[in-house]
């Protein structure tokens, strides 16, 4: 499946090539290959916000590992600004669906955390934790332990935390999975608009097709077995978008069925047995035709 | 003001309630001879006389000291060695698994039980209680600290590492502190176990300390002075184990939930 964007300048941004994983699975005495990525090519622009969405145990977790460079693939390569990425760095934050807060270190701290890492004067800290705590919305907090704090609190801290040492990137892993409904719309605003102010590159994975329409430029619906690329999806929804305002816009109705749509042709790709393929990309080709995406 | 005085008292009351239920039942056994005869279990009141006696002269400081220090050194030795080594082999899983057979066989071979061999190996002095104490405390700290090392949350470590951190600034700012709980709960077992080998080691050849006192008066039929003596270990554990528990509290308070702000 060829991709909807034309390639942007390897200067900038991220670049995926050719990315393949796979693990040696061991069931019974028997060694199978489970291929979990497989040529999966994608180029982000710098200051873009790209939503990767896909069914579960399609490949999206391990796509963000290989691109925080927690893991190496077996294939491919990261290339960010152009040069070959060979680990983890201050120049990706990486925000996690279990908030994955150090529950002995205050909210302070744990915004902290980052700027030890890279070395920043201890006297800077302070002023630089007071900015991030006060623009998730935690001014008050600061002193707390994560315990204390609700769900939705400490996916902010985590924010916080992952803006806190200035990261081109953001890297987030189903971030408001965890919380309420209606506490991820108000992150969800939050993130738009905090989005808005930094500019930062966020590559975003989720199940949720409608949060992936609402937040994105760009949605990239995944294939399963292997995980790869199926289609991607420009968003031109006019900004500043809310998660409210696009409950009752009919042109968002319509982009997420389309997403729906792919999403479920994506997955019957290698099974055609499975499911009514024809059928299904039928009412996908009325449905674009109509929507003339 | 004095209502509230009177009902923190009246809790405080509730709390020793059953304690102060079997001090005087312990006094009523012993004057009505209900149990055995009075040589054998002779009443609260006089036990206390005597352990004021005691106190007065000097006698119990001199017999705790020594065994309060002998404690402490081995304690403090088996720290020092145990929560190292538990970090070591917690962190390092082939090592683990090279070590861990023998750890098994020597945690369960009964502290008590080596003791003759302790007294062949290092003699009948003083060397040998602390080593027995060094031994005997050892285990629950080095479970404990190898569990906490192995129970930190993996979604931390990824966070830490995600952000570039190196091996040793994770182990610092990780894992040390999330095991630490585990560590401080090891080590208060192994307090309350140093106390209990002490004594044991104290009644086998000692010619000083709480054990010893306590074997000592058993064997001259002083009996009042030797329930004197085993009051004074239970409130050793007691207040052993509650300072522990205080500092435990204090110093993982981000353990327990509090209170959930709200949104």
């Amino acid at each position: 499946m060829s991709q909807a964007v034309s390639a942007v300048s390897a200067t900038s941004g991220i670049e995926l090539r050719d990315l393949g994983q796979s693990y040696i699975l061991r069931d019974a005495g028997k060694k199978s290959e489970f291929v979990a990525l497989a040529h999966f090519n994608l180029q982000i622009k710098a200051g873009e916000f790209v939503a990767i969405v896909g069914p579960s145990g399609c490949g999206k977790s391990t796509l963000l590992d290989i691109v925080s460079g927690l893991a190496k693939p077996k294939q491919g390569e990261i290339l960010i600004d152009g040069r070959t990425v060979s680990g983890p760095d201050l120049d990706r934050g990486f925000i996690m669906q279990g908030y994955a807060l150090f529950p002995w270190r205050t909210v302070r701290k744990n915004v902290e955390y980052g700027l030890e890492v890279k070395g920043v004067p201890k006297r800077e800290r302070p002023e630089i934790c007071r900015h991030f705590i006060h623009m998730v919305g935690l001014s008050g907090f600061e002193n707390r332990y994560p315990n204390q704090l609700s769900g939705g609190m400490r996916q902010r801290v985590a924010i916080a935390r992952a803006l806190a040492f200035d990261p081109k990137i953001l890297l987030m892993d189903e971030p408001f999975a965890a919380v309420d409904a209606q506490t991820r719309e108000t992150l969800q605003d939050e993130l738009m608009q905090i989005w808005a102010k930094t500019g930062k590159t966020v590559l975003f994975v989720t199940h949720s097709i409608d949060e992936a329409v609402l937040l994105a430029d760009r949605v990239v619906v995944m294939g399963t077995r292997p995980g790869r690329v199926y289609q991607t999806l420009a968003i031109d929804l006019p900004r500043p978008r809310t998660a409210a305002g696009m409950r009752v816009s009919a042109e968002f109705g319509w982009i997420t069925r389309k997403v729906w749509e792919l999403l479920q042709e994506g997955q019957g790709y290698m099974t055609p047995e499975t499911t009514p393929k024809t059928s299904v990309s039928d009412v996908a080709e009325q449905i674009s035709a109509q929507v003339s995406l | 003001m004095f209502k509230k005085l009177a009902l923190r008292s009246g809790r405080a009351v509730y709390k020793i309630a059953a304690i102060i239920l079997f001090l005087v039942l312990w006094e009523i056994a012993a004057r009505f001879h209900l149990l055995v005869s009075a040589t054998f279990l002779p009443p609260f009141s006089k036990v206390i006389t005597v352990l004021y006696h005691m106190a007065l002269s000097g006698e119990l400081w001199r017999h705790a000291s020594i065994s309060l220090q002998r404690s402490l050194i081995g304690f403090t030795c088996g720290m020092l060695f145990a929560v190292p080594l538990g970090l070591a082999i917690g962190w390092f899983q082939k090592l683990g698994n090279f070590l861990s057979p023998l750890l098994q066989v020597f945690r369960n071979m009964p502290t008590l039980a080596l003791l003759p061999v302790f007294v062949m190996f290092f003699g009948i002095g003083e060397l040998s209680k602390v080593m027995v104490i060094f031994w005997g405390v050892l285990w629950a700290v080095l479970l404990n600290t190898i569990a906490g090392v192995q129970d930190v949350d993996p979604q931390l470590i990824k966070a830490a590492r995600s952000m570039g951190t190196s091996s040793l600034r994770l182990f610092a700012t990780v894992v040390l502190p999330a095991s630490l709980p585990f560590i401080f709960t090891g080590m208060r077992i192994s307090a309350t176990t140093s106390i209990l080998i002490l004594i044991a080691a104290e009644m086998v050849g000692a010619s000083r300390g709480l054990g010893y006192a306590l074997y000592f008066y058993q064997g001259n039929m002083k009996i009042p002075e030797m329930y004197g003596y085993i009051i004074v270990m239970a409130i050793l554990g007691v207040v052993l184990n509650y300072v522990l528990e205080a500092l435990e509290r204090r110093n993982f308070r981000w353990r327990d939930a509090g209170g959930i702000a709200s949104e």
